[in-house]
């Protein structure tokens, strides 16, 4: 048996509605008790060898953070991430789940690879969760046995980045994914309007000499797949839209929503707080797909979080090596890392900057993303709950440094950038996964 | 449509982008838009200068210096120029293109820069088929790079000799331009023009063409307007998007070729580049019905207007051949000046101390 006590601390979770100071007892991966300041029953008799006290005076102490959206590049790419360095930059962020997209190589479509990305062996530090692929190869062509996928322990299917673009691939997933009570996440992005594209289609690319990529190509798939949720008529179907990055695309989550859809949508924080300006001179760490969009974009992105239409803040943390990134804008692949920043750009902008409670940030970084992927016991310290706790310095402001990440790779556009909120711990099912003083 | 557009309920303040780094080498010229007034002055007038300078006085400018020229797409016009201009200099010159090297084998731009420096050479010439990729070259080397066409995104020199052939046609006291005036360049030419906001007040140059893929047009868009001229752009809708007209100040769009003739002090052709297209279709039978210049055109709207290209031509497509010989076309004359402008911009990569080409 082992147990830690994390005392002093200013508890929130959102999900139970406390906000308040508590002391906080965690045994065998559990919460086990939650009271008042020095009022902990099970831990006054307990203390020993094999109970470990933290001291939190002074800190916020709330759920461990849930990325439903993140590249940790294994099977096949570990020189760009593996599973180990992911879920350590992970655990820096104050994350205790990562949700695992498939583009992996070769791509999880099968229980195998889906039940080798959760073994031990892989060395993960917070839990990871798979998200497996919903056609074969995500070619778009075959669905593949998701009552299969959902035993081995994917929590979701999709074809990420390659988008399902034929209307009956689609409906099919959708059908058979509410079937076994899966939910579907989509890119959105029509890439027969993408070709040779490489950032948002504007004035901006005009000038630099780049194809974009049209708005339309990612509202037009959102709309689609609201048109093909609504004719299936079955309320288990779960659409997810992935990374929305355009005003248009949340006006069709909104108005699917109004019409008591279950359709869910994420935003990663580069999208609501860069314009395709930070694009500036061809910095291939600005480049990733869906691409920066406009300035009227972006403003869309924070009032629908503000509103509370978006239902989950995701990093899409997508790695590569430098070498990959250090060519013509046009050749480097698509993707930033962002598990590191998440936390601090979010506390340093929604919170600061435009007024969100800490509580709704919060929850946009942990108990909505559970709740959405139905990961249970996580995104909550209730009684009961997996220990997954982050214990964070809510007023600290520092400033991100690429090079000291915990990721393998660096290619993010917030080097430099003053964050708010700093990490002090993170605690995974009762083990500290991060110390930020080791 | 864009539910961003309703007025904002709070005032929103996000983080502003971050100033650009580039160039990091004074001698660079990456983009027109790089230049200050005073730095347009002194390349026109050391160009004019290096011009009419005695051969062998002028080989001493740059004796020995070391230049690459690094082409990763054919070129006849800026690649022969900048050669002729760097050794006119007495600099010596290499030449690598992406077809006889290591480029070939799938060394990256990175590392053909890094090893072109450590060979020696003190600036690097790019023309390249990416966008951008002078800049890239400049922030991995740190050496003066000169962009010779990066993509359908810039190409600096052809704008600066493009402002020199206008200038030489130009009546600076009417402001409008002759195609009789083609006088040989004597002296300086910025002692004829000043260059400041107004030197092209009351121009008008019209590019009209395949204007999508052009970097010789975006930088023209960039340059001539900061020197008064207005910028007339024509073309259908698939080579000419309404946000062109966004690049900056001083740009307009006119879809009908004949209006934008009429306006026209300096007519300026552009070939539909087919290798950029990427699938897109066009009715070249219906493009030249509509944007031909024809001799018949140009007599009928713009009579006294001077006839532009920055080359290859395509005789037949987008201009006649009667009007690519004909007493108005100065498009040999662009050609002329490309060397003299190069003999300015490689004089500047490489003596830094000679403030030329001040910066922006």
């Amino acid at each position: 048996m082992t147990a830690l006590v994390i005392r002093g601390g200013h508890l929130i979770d959102p999900a139970a509605g406390v906000d308040s100071l508590k002391d906080i007892l965690l045994k065998d991966g559990r919460v086990a008790e939650i009271a008042a300041p020095g009022k902990l029953k099970q831990a006054n008799g307990a203390v020993g060898p094999e109970l470990q006290i933290i001291d939190a005076t002074g800190l916020t102490i709330a759920p461990g953070l849930v990325d439903i959206h993140v590249h940790l590049r294994e099977p096949g790419q570990g020189y760009k991430e593996t599973i180990a360095t992911g879920t350590a930059a992970a655990a820096a962020g104050g994350f205790t789940s990562v949700a695992a997209m498939p583009n992996t190589r070769p791509v999880n479509d099968s229980p195998e690879i889906t039940r080798w990305m959760q073994a031990p062996e892989r060395g993960a530090t917070i839990r990871v969760f798979p998200i497996a692929a919903a056609t074969r190869g995500s070619k778009g062509e075959t669905i593949n046995d998701y009552a299969a996928l959902k035993s081995a322990g994917a929590v979701a299917v999709t074809d990420d980045g390659s988008p399902i673009l034929k209307d009956s691939i689609m409906r099919e997933t959708l059908a058979a994914a509410a079937r076994v009570g899966l939910s579907v996440i989509q890119h959105a992005e029509d890439t027969r309007l993408t070709q040779g594209a490489s950032m948002n289609a504007g004035p901006v690319a005009f000038k630099l000499g780049l194809r974009g990529m049209p708005t339309e190509a990612e509202s037009g798939i959102v709309e689609r797949d609201i048109r093909l949720v609504t004719e299936l008529r079955d309320t288990r179907v779960h659409l997810h839209v992935a990374h929305t990055s355009t005003a248009a695309a949340l006006l069709a989550v909104r108005q699917a929503r109004r019409s008591g859809l279950r359709v869910t949508c994420e935003v990663a924080p580069h999208h609501f707080l860069l314009t395709e300006e930070h694009v500036g001179l061809y910095n291939t760490n600005a480049k990733m797909n869906p691409p920066l969009r406009s300035a009227a974009d972006r403003d869309a992105m924070i009032e629908a979080i503000l509103d509370g239409v978006v239902d989950a803040i995701a990093t899409d943390h997508a790695p590569h090596a430098i070498h990959e990134k250090e060519v013509e804008f046009e050749h480097a692949p698509n993707g930033i890392t962002g598990l590191e920043t998440a936390l601090g750009l979010s506390l340093r902008w929604l919170h600061k900057e435009w007024k969100m409670p800490l509580g709704r940030v919060l929850s946009l970084l942990s108990a909505q993303p559970a709740a959405l992927l139905g990961l249970k016991g996580r995104g909550t310290l209730a009684v009961g709950s997996f220990a997954d706790v982050v214990i964070f310095d809510p007023k600290a402001e520092w400033t991100y440094r690429a090079r000291d990440t915990k990721s393998k790779s660096r290619n993010t556009p917030f080097d430099g950038w003053t964050m708010q909120g700093k990490v002090r711990w993170t605690i995974s099912e009762g083990r500290i996964a991060y110390d930020s003083a080791s | 449509m864009n539910p961003a557009a309703t007025p904002a309920r709070r005032q929103i303040h996000p983080p502003p982008a971050p100033a650009s780094p580039f160039p990091y080498n004074p001698g660079s010229l990456l983009s027109a838009s790089d230049l200050s007034l005073d730095g347009i002055g002194h390349i026109l007038a050391r160009a004019a200068a290096l011009e009419n300078q005695d051969p062998l006085t002028r080989a001493r400018i740059l004796a020995k210096r070391r230049v690459a020229l690094l082409f990763y797409e054919s070129s006849t016009r800026t690649r022969t120029s900048f050669e002729l201009a760097a050794k006119a200099l007495g600099a010596d010159t290499t030449l690598v293109s992406s077809l006889s090297s290591s480029i070939e084998k799938g060394e990256t731009l990175k590392d053909t820069g890094l090893t072109l420096r450590a060979l020696g050479a003190e600036a690097i010439i790019l023309r390249h088929n990416s966008s951008g990729a002078a800049w890239l070259l400049e922030a991995e080397t740190r050496l003066p790079v000169l962009n010779a066409g990066d993509g359908m995104h810039e190409h600096p020199t052809q704008a600066l000799l493009d402002l020199r052939t206008i200038l030489a046609h130009l009546d600076p006291t009417t402001k409008t331009c002759h195609p009789e005036r083609a006088k040989r360049v004597e002296g300086s030419a910025s002692s004829l023009h000043e260059i400041t906001a107004e030197t092209l007040a009351g121009v008008t140059v019209s590019i009209t063409g395949d204007i999508l893929h052009s970097r010789v047009a975006r930088s023209n868009m960039l340059l001539l307007p900061r020197l008064g001229a207005h910028v007339v752009l024509c073309g259908p809708k698939e080579l000419l998007p309404e946000i062109a007209a966004h690049v900056g100040p001083g740009i307009s769009i006119e879809r009908n070729f004949e209006t934008a003739l009429r306006q026209s002090q300096a007519v300026m052709m552009l070939r539909i580049q087919a290798e950029r297209l990427a699938g897109l279709q066009l009715d070249l039978e219906q493009y030249k019905a509509d944007y031909q210049l024809t001799g018949q055109r140009l007599a009928a709207q713009a009579p006294e207007a001077i006839v532009m290209h920055p080359g290859p031509i395509i005789r037949g497509l987008e201009v006649t051949a009667g009007v690519a010989d004909g007493v108005q076309s100065v498009i040999l004359e662009q050609v002329r000046n490309g060397v003299a402008i190069r003999m300015a911009v490689v004089e500047r990569a490489l003596l830094p101390g000679n403030k030329q080409g001040d910066r922006a």
